[in-house]
């Protein structure tokens, strides 16, 4: 990435100007980075967890974890997955994007930018380090149920609360500050209607930030009382409500499940239009499907919680609510659709992701939809039916959106075109990978395998084989994405400014590598009859 | 007139699946959710089929449109692309379409919802009990009640034998029910939130602490029906199985006598066991087939313990401590900790031996002798 003379101050060594560079560096590009590769980082600390626990999986017995290991390796790799990887990793996206998106200097709260990023080592430090601790790591699921946690939780449990109370602060400072820019730092003339789909899936998360993960800290902060300061939210011993967790904790639960797909919404509408040199079907429906999906996702908690023995009447209500979010979400995938029809379509890495995303995410949207039954939820919830439902919506959804949108934007970030064969070899075994992983899942979860066991009877064997198999596919093959990532960082052809024949949008009327300041006077934004400026 | 179409074509979905069912029914069972035992179960399994068959049906148009725009849309093949960017009214048909097809998925599962919630008349009433890592049964009508552990010898699970058939899906002493009757189960929990399911009654409900929830069951067919906890409740989550064995209404009857003639004999054996006085080396011998069977799974075989969350009772503070105290806390066990009350669930000779064995045994040598009379007057 490029260094300017102006951050080198002289008479410093190398390692001290290294590390105030980019231990205080206030610059969204900077800044993005930094986060791309904490995301990166934590990607391959929380697949290996996963390989853990999938090596535990090849076969019925115990071979390579106990019962307590294998708890602590489901809790640590959902929260990391959830917290380190996808989250960082699309707020990494919005930082390197939405200014040069929106035609803006840089983020509008550059400090707290900063602040945002540097807590978040602290956080994962602190998180991770919990395995070394006496008692182990946190072993009750990413969902942290009470009174699993409370009164049954390992010590670490204390600073496992520590640490989600720093990623709540540094995604709510981040949201804030993302909010803050796309309202006011806009070119003249780019009105709310006009944004490019990156940037409005990134505001509504951005909104869906600052209200749930306040009801996360509220959650933890419960947690802590009830463990150390003789308060009774969650036990029933005390005249509180095991129950009362489940739901406080799925109101934030559920509109985060969005907060980690919205963007990956706007990824696939940014990068399909490029590459079928179209422009992007339906871009009033898309904003108000994607506004829909937001707003619905805070009355649909209720139905991570259907064998709890909620009331029929409120079963019904989220049952039909649930199945509602169908609606909005299909007309993005037929927008998609439509924006493909009769366009000259191209089929670089970045659109192969995109279209793997497409049709791999409605696949999870489908299981979605059954599991919104209440009846055949009974059948469904805690099995791997569900593992398999929300892997799909997740890994080929948000994983693949923030793939696909490193392959797009990365000739803008470095100036070097990515090696395009390596990259479709990545997605071909990416692809494969991950439905011999998920797809098998299904299987096993309607055979009636429960989700977070350590163990199973010998009917689930075959299955889990192949899973593991292709789980040790899937996560060979980020090595390769790794190399890939390295290797253009490194070198490569020279990028264009344009970058993709049929890209549109202002980041493409700049340089690559995008120089570290841009837009210091503000860009002149088309009117619908002009053409973006070509370099 | 839509919803009609929709059913037609799903009826022709439906009989596709079928008849790929019936090629290879083992292959069949091994992939798709249980048809199971119950006019509910069976419902269910309809209703996974039926919105499958939805699901299939617009993934196959939807990536069907898809792939042949990729084929037929390429550059190669369309270098020019069309400039068509919106369209009001397809807009309106794909909200609306999509609309219907949920209200006709909607229909069925909220009638088989409301049939599911009707927890009215039984005929028989069980309160089951979760807690880590065992089931107790509580018959209401017959004062009847027992737990219920998995029986898979650790020895498997460590892979030093063969895995039997049943392998973690089978247990010491399985719930029995009869056929043909409305059994209503109440859940709850004594620690953590647990999940009582058996798929093929497509019953599973949480047992919960502090909530007695409610579900309800008829079984068609008799035969010997398997299921876990679904809801991960600590280290032994995947340890807790459910076994239910159902008999024909009159083999049921039979049943529930024989078990109260069983607990009357059961309670004029521990009149004689009080009444006796116990060598060490005979209370040793039972005492350590009960840790192993129930102390083991924490607190492992030679008494290393499993870190501070399960501590080591060689050298231990309580086992070589005051004798009351070591039997407090095996009876009632310890507050804010996993260590459970073992009072209500063993006998009072089984208790005695089983505190003899751990102040003799991992290297403690107290030589104190627990004889059950001791036992009996703590309770």
């Amino acid at each position: 990435m490029a260094v300017t003379a102006d951050h080198n101050i002289p008479n410093r060594s190398p390692l001290m100007a290294f590390l105030s560079r980019w231990l205080l560096t206030t610059n969204h590009k900077e800044i993005g980075t930094l986060y791309m590769w904490l995301s990166f980082v934590l990607f391959f600390i929380g697949g290996a967890m996963a390989m853990v626990i999938r090596m535990e999986l090849f076969q019925p017995g115990i071979q390579f974890a106990e019962p307590l290991l294998y708890n602590q390796m489901v809790t640590l790799h959902g929260l990391i997955m959830v917290f380190g990887v996808v989250m960082p990793g699309f707020v990494g996206l919005a930082n390197w994007q939405l200014p040069m998106m929106i035609g803006a200097p840089d983020m509008a709260l550059p400090r707290l930018n900063n602040f945002s990023f540097w807590i978040l080592p602290f956080a994962f430090t602190l998180l991770i380090s919990t395995l070394f601790m006496e008692g182990g790591a946190p072993n009750f699921g990413w969902t942290f149920y009470a009174p699993l946690s409370t009164t049954y939780g390992p010590p670490s449990t204390d600073v496992f609360i520590f640490g989600v109370h720093l990623m709540g602060i540094s995604s709510v400072l981040g949201a804030i500050n993302i909010i803050v820019t796309i309202f006011n730092l806009r070119v003249k003339g780019m009105t709310l209607m006009k944004m490019p789909l990156f940037v409005w899936t990134w505001l509504i998360t951005a909104f869906l930030l600052v209200m749930v993960m306040p009801v996360l800290a509220g959650a933890v902060t419960m947690v802590l009382t009830d463990r150390h300061f003789g308060t009774s939210f969650f036990a029933a011993a005390g005249g509180g409500d095991p129950l009362l967790f489940q739901h406080v904790f799925w109101f934030f639960g559920h509109p985060e499940v969005y907060i980690l797909i919205l963007p990956g919404f706007g990824i696939a509408s940014q990068i399909i239009p490029t590459f079928a040199r179209k422009k992007l079907f339906g871009y009033h429906s898309m904003v108000y499907a994607t506004a829909s999906i937001a707003i619905l996702s805070f009355v649909v908690w209720g139905h991570h919680m259907f064998t709890t023995g909620m009331p029929l009447t409120a079963e019904l209500f989220v049952m039909y609510a649930t199945m509602l979010i169908a609606v909005p979400t299909g007309v993005k995938v037929f927008n998609w659709v439509a924006t493909m029809w009769r366009g000259s379509i191209t089929f670089e890495t970045p659109m192969l992701f995109a279209l793997g995303f497409v049709i791999l995410f409605t696949i999870g949207g489908f299981s979605g939809l059954m599991l919104a039954l209440v009846p055949a939820d009974f059948q469904y919830h805690d099995t791997f039916f569900v593992v398999a439902h929300f892997h799909y919506v997740l890994y080929p959804g948000a994983i693949f959106g923030i793939m696909s949108a490193v392959y797009y934007w990365l000739p803008k970030w470095t100036g070097n075109m990515y090696d395009e064969r390596l990259g479709k070899i990545h997605f071909w075994t990416a692809i494969i990978g991950v439905n011999m992983t998920f797809f098998p899942m299904h299987f096993l979860g309607l055979a009636g395998m429960p989700r977070r066991i350590v163990d199973y009877s010998l009917q689930f064997a075959d299955f889990n084989m192949v899973a593991s198999f292709g789980a040790g596919m899937l996560g060979l093959t980020q090595v390769l994405f790794l190399y890939i990532v390295i290797k253009t960082i490194r070198g490569g052809k020279k990028a264009t400014g344009r970058v993709w024949e049929g890209a549109e949008g202002l980041e493409w009327t700049l340089a690559s590598p995008a120089p570290l300041h841009t837009f210091e006077t503000p860009p002149k934004f088309p009117t619908p009859e002009e053409d973006y400026p070509r370099d | 007139m839509i919803s009609i179409t929709t059913r037609f074509r799903l009826h022709r979905c439906l009989t596709f699946f079928a008849l790929l069912g019936s090629s290879n029914m083992a292959f069949a069972a091994e992939m798709d959710m249980r048809a199971g035992v119950t006019d509910i179960s069976q419902r269910i399994l309809q209703l996974h089929h039926y919105s499958l068959a939805i699901c299939v049906v617009i993934g196959l148009l939807v990536f069907g449109t898809m792939f042949y725009s990729i084929y037929a849309h390429r550059r190669s093949k369309h270098p020019k692309p069309a400039t068509f960017h919106e369209s009001f009214r397809v807009e309106v048909i794909w909200t609306t379409v999509p609309v219907l097809i949920l209200i006709g998925l909607a229909i069925p599962a909220t009638s088989a919802l409301i049939d599911i919630e009707d927890n009215s008349d039984a005929d028989l009433t069980v309160l089951i009990t979760g807690s880590q890592w065992k089931w107790h049964y509580q018959y209401l009508e017959a004062d009847l009640g027992y737990y219920s552990n998995m029986a898979t010898p650790e020895e498997q699970i460590n892979n030093f034998e063969t895995k039997g058939r049943n392998y973690l899906l089978e247990v010491d002493r399985a719930l029995v029910l009869p056929t043909d009757k409305k059994v209503r189960f109440l859940t709850t929990a004594d620690d953590v939130i647990h999940s009582w399911w058996v798929p093929d009654f497509a019953v599973k409900q949480d047992a919960i602490p502090g909530y007695i929830n409610e579900a309800w069951t008829r079984i068609n067919t008799p035969g010997l029906y398997r299921g876990q906890c679904a809801e991960l409740c600590g280290k032994d989550h995947a340890y807790m199985p459910i076994e239910v064995e159902v008999l024909a209404e009159e083999e049921f009857d039979q049943w529930i006598v024989d078990q109260r003639l069983a607990i009357e004999l059961a309670s004029g054996q521990a009149v004689a066991d009080r009444a006796k006085t116990w060598t060490m080396a005979e209370l040793i011998d039972i005492g350590q087939q009960v840790f192993l069977d129930h102390c083991a799974t924490c607190h492992e075989a030679d008494g290393s313990g499993q870190g501070s969350t399960y501590p080591a009772l060689a050298g231990g503070e309580i086992p070589n401590g005051p004798m009351a105290a070591h039997i407090n806390q095996v009876m009632n066990g310890a507050v804010d900790t996993e260590m459970q009350a073992w009072a209500p669930q063993l006998s009072d000779l089984e208790l005695a031996s089983v505190i003899t064995y751990e102040r003799n045994a991992f290297g403690n040598t107290t030589a104190d002798i627990v004889q059950p009379i001791t036992i009996f007057e703590a309770r």
